[in-house]
C-alpha cells in the first residue's frame, strides 16, 4: 500500500507540490491525472526515493521512504519499479542487455537463467525477435514495451507509470494499456500511472485522482470521476478550453 | 547610497557562487571515493572506460605526440645552434616532453576527445533519465558511472603520456638525426645521460594528476547537467574549458612543487 500525507515540494521558490494526501491500496491501479508541468512526475519521483521532499511522509508498506537509511531504501527500492516517460533505456545496450541489466547487476543467477528469463519478457512484451536491436533502432511504442519489460523483471511489487502512452498512437497507446492490465493481473503489482490519455485509461483502472494547484483535487472510481460536478475536474476530462483552468 | 555597495555585492555574489560551486565538486569527488572502496568493483565497466578515455585518444595522442617533438626538435636545434650546443638536442627534447610537454599535451588532448565525450554521455544519460532509471534499480549511479571514470583516467593518462612522450622522442630523432645530421649516438646517448628516474616520476605525477582532474570535472558537469541538449552542449564546453584551464594552473603548481 502507498499512502502519500501532507507532501510538500518546491524547486527554487516554485511549489510543486502544496500538501498532497493519496491512498493506493495494495493491488489497486491508479490513474493520476493533472495539468502538464504540475508536478505528476515530480510526485513519481518523490515516491519511488529519487528526490527527497520538502515536508510530509510518503508511506510504503508504513516504511515512511522519506525518513529511510541508505541500506533500508536500497531494500525498499528493490520492491520498487518504474518506467519512465521516455523509457529511459540505456542507449549502449542492446534490448536483450537493457532487460538482462537488473538480473546480472543484482541478482547471481546463471547465463542461462538470465536468457531464459528475458526471452520470455519479451515474449510477453510482443517483442521476440528484437533483442539484438539498440534502442535507437526501436520505435517509440517498442521503447516503452522494453522499458516495462525491464522494470517487470524484478518481478516488483509496485510499479509507477510515467506517461506510458505519450507520442504513441491511439492503436499502440491501447496496446500498451492492455499490456500494462495484463501484467498486473499477471503479477498482481499495485500501479501508479500517470496519464493524459483520458478517458481511454478509465476502463483499465481502479481509480482516479486529479492534481490541480500542488494538491489532490479528488480521487475516486473512474465512474465517479466522470461524473463528477466540479468544474475543474469536468473542464480538464472534457478538454473544454472555456472554464475556471486558465491556458496559460 | 546604496549604489556604492553594488561592486561589493558582485564580488560576493561571484565568490559566494565560486565557493558553493567548488564545494559541491569536492562532495562529489569524495562521494566518488567513498564508493571507490566499497564492492562491487566492476572490472569489466572499468575496461570499458579505459577503451573509451584511452583507446580511442590513442591515435591523436600519436599524431600530437610525433609533431610536438619533431617541431620541439626543429626549434630547440636552431636556438642550440647559437651557442655550439647542437650534441644537446636529445637531452633537450626529452626533458621537455617528458617533465612538460608529454603529461600537459596529452592531457590537453584527452579533454578534448574523451573529456567532452564523457560530460555528453553522462550528461545525455541525465537529461533521458538514464542515470535515474539506475538509481531507481537501487544501483548507485556513482558506481556505475564516476568510478569506473576517474579509474579509467587514473590508468589511462599516464600510459596515453607515455605513448606521446615515446613517439615525441622519435619524432625528434627523425628532425635531429634525419635533417639536421645528428649523429644517432649523439642523439640516444645524451637523453641516457641527462634523463633520470626522477624526471620520469615528475611526468607520472603529472599525468596522474592530470587523469584524475579531467575525469572529475568532465563526469561532474556531466552528472549536474542543465536541461535539454542546450543544458548538455554548455556542459560539454564548461567542461573543456574548466578542465584545460585547471590542468595548465595546476601543472604550474605542480611544478613549482616538484622542482624545489
Amino acid at each position: 500500500m502507498i499512502e502519500v500525507i501532507d507532501l510538500y515540494k518546491s524547486f527554487s521558490h516554485q511549489e510543486v507540490l502544496q500538501g498532497i494526501n493519496l491512498r493506493v491500496e495494495e493491488g489497486q491501479i491508479l490513474a493520476l491525472i493533472g495539468g502538464s508541468g504540475k508536478g505528476k512526475s515530480v510526485l513519481l519521483k518523490l515516491i519511488i526515493g529519487l528526490i527527497k521532499p520538502d515536508k510530509g511522509k510518503i508511506l510504503i508498506d508504513d516504511q515512511d521512504i522519506s525518513k529511510l537509511r541508505r541500506r533500508s531504501l536500497k531494500q525498499l527500492k528493490e520492491r520498487l519499479g518504474i518506467v519512465f516517460q521516455g523509457g529511459a533505456l540505456f542507449d549502449f545496450l542492446t534490448v536483450f542487455e537493457n532487460i538482462a541489466f537488473p538480473l546480472r547487476e543484482k541478482t547471481r543467477m546463471k547465463a542461462s537463467q538470465i536468457r531464459d528469463i528475458v526471452l520470455a519478457e519479451l515474449a510477453r512484451v510482443g517483442l521476440s525477435g528484437s533483442e539484438n536491436k539498440y534502442p535507437a533502432e526501436i520505435s517509440g511504442g517498442m521503447k516503452k514495451r522494453v522499458a516495462l519489460a525491464r522494470c517487470l523483471v524484478m518481478k516488483p511489487e509496485i510499479v509507477l507509470f510515467d506517461e506510458p502512452t505519450t507520442g504513441l498512437d491511439p492503436l499502440i497507446g491501447k496496446a500498451i494499456h492492455n499490456l500494462i492490465r495484463e501484467c498486473q493481473r499477471n503479477l498482481n503489482f499495485t500501479a501508479i500511472i500517470v496519464t493524459h490519455d483520458i478517458p481511454a485509461i478509465f476502463p483499465m483502472v481502479d481509480r482516479v485522482a486529479m492534481l490541480y494547484n500542488g494538491k489532490i483535487r479528488a480521487a475516486g472510481t473512474p465512474g465517479e470521476i466522470e461524473n463528477t460536478k466540479d468544474p475543474v475536474i469536468h473542464q480538464f476530462i472534457h478538454g473544454e478550453l472555456e472554464g475556471p483552468i486558465s491556458i496559460t | 547610497m546604496s549604489f556604492l555597495f553594488i561592486p561589493f555585492r558582485i564580488i560576493g555574489y561571484v565568490i559566494h557562487k565560486f565557493v558553493r560551486e567548488l564545494g559541491r565538486m569536492t562532495c562529489f569527488l569524495a562521494a566518488s571515493f567513498f564508493w571507490m572502496v566499497f564492492p562491487p568493483y566492476l572490472p569489466r565497466r572499468i575496461v570499458r572506460r579505459i577503451n573509451f578515455i584511452g583507446v580511442k585518444t590513442t591515435v591523436v595522442i600519436l599524431l600530437t605526440g610525433t609533431f610536438t617533438g619533431m617541431v620541439l626538435a626543429l626549434q630547440t636545434y636552431h636556438a642550440l645552434a647559437k651557442f655550439g650546443a647542437e650534441s644537446s638536442l636529445g637531452p633537450v627534447v626529452a626533458l621537455s616532453l617528458i617533465r612538460e610537454l608529454g603529461p600537459v599535451i596529452s592531457a590537453l588532448m584527452v579533454t578534448g576527445c574523451a573529456g567532452s565525450a564523457l560530460t555528453a554521455e553522462i550528461g545525455i544519460m541525465r537529461i533521458s533519465e538514464q542515470i535515474d532509471a539506475l538509481d531507481a534499480m537501487a544501483l548507485n549511479p556513482y558506481k556505475y558511472l564516476i568510478v569506473p571514470s576517474l579509474l579509467a583516467g587514473l590508468i589511462s593518462l599516464p600510459l596515453l603520456n607515455a605513448i606521446f612522450v615515446t613517439v615525441g622522442i622519435f619524432g625528434g630523432y627523425a628532425v635531429g638525426v634525419g635533417l639536421m645530421d645528428i649523429s644517432k649516438g649523439t642523439y640516444f646517448g645524451g637523453i641516457q645521460d641527462f634523463v633520470g628516474a626522477r624526471d620520469i616520476l615528475e611526468g607520472l605525477y603529472k599525468s596522474l594528476s592530470f587523469g584524475l582532474l579531467i575525469t572529475w570535472i568532465s563526469s561532474y558537469k556531466g552528472y549536474f547537467t542543465g536541461y535539454g541538449a542546450e543544458g548538455v552542449s554548455k556542459a560539454t564546453t564548461q567542461a573543456v574549458v574548466l578542465s584545460s584551464v585547471v590542468i595548465l594552473v595546476w601543472d604550474y603548481f605542480m611544478t613549482s612543487i616538484l622542482v624545489a
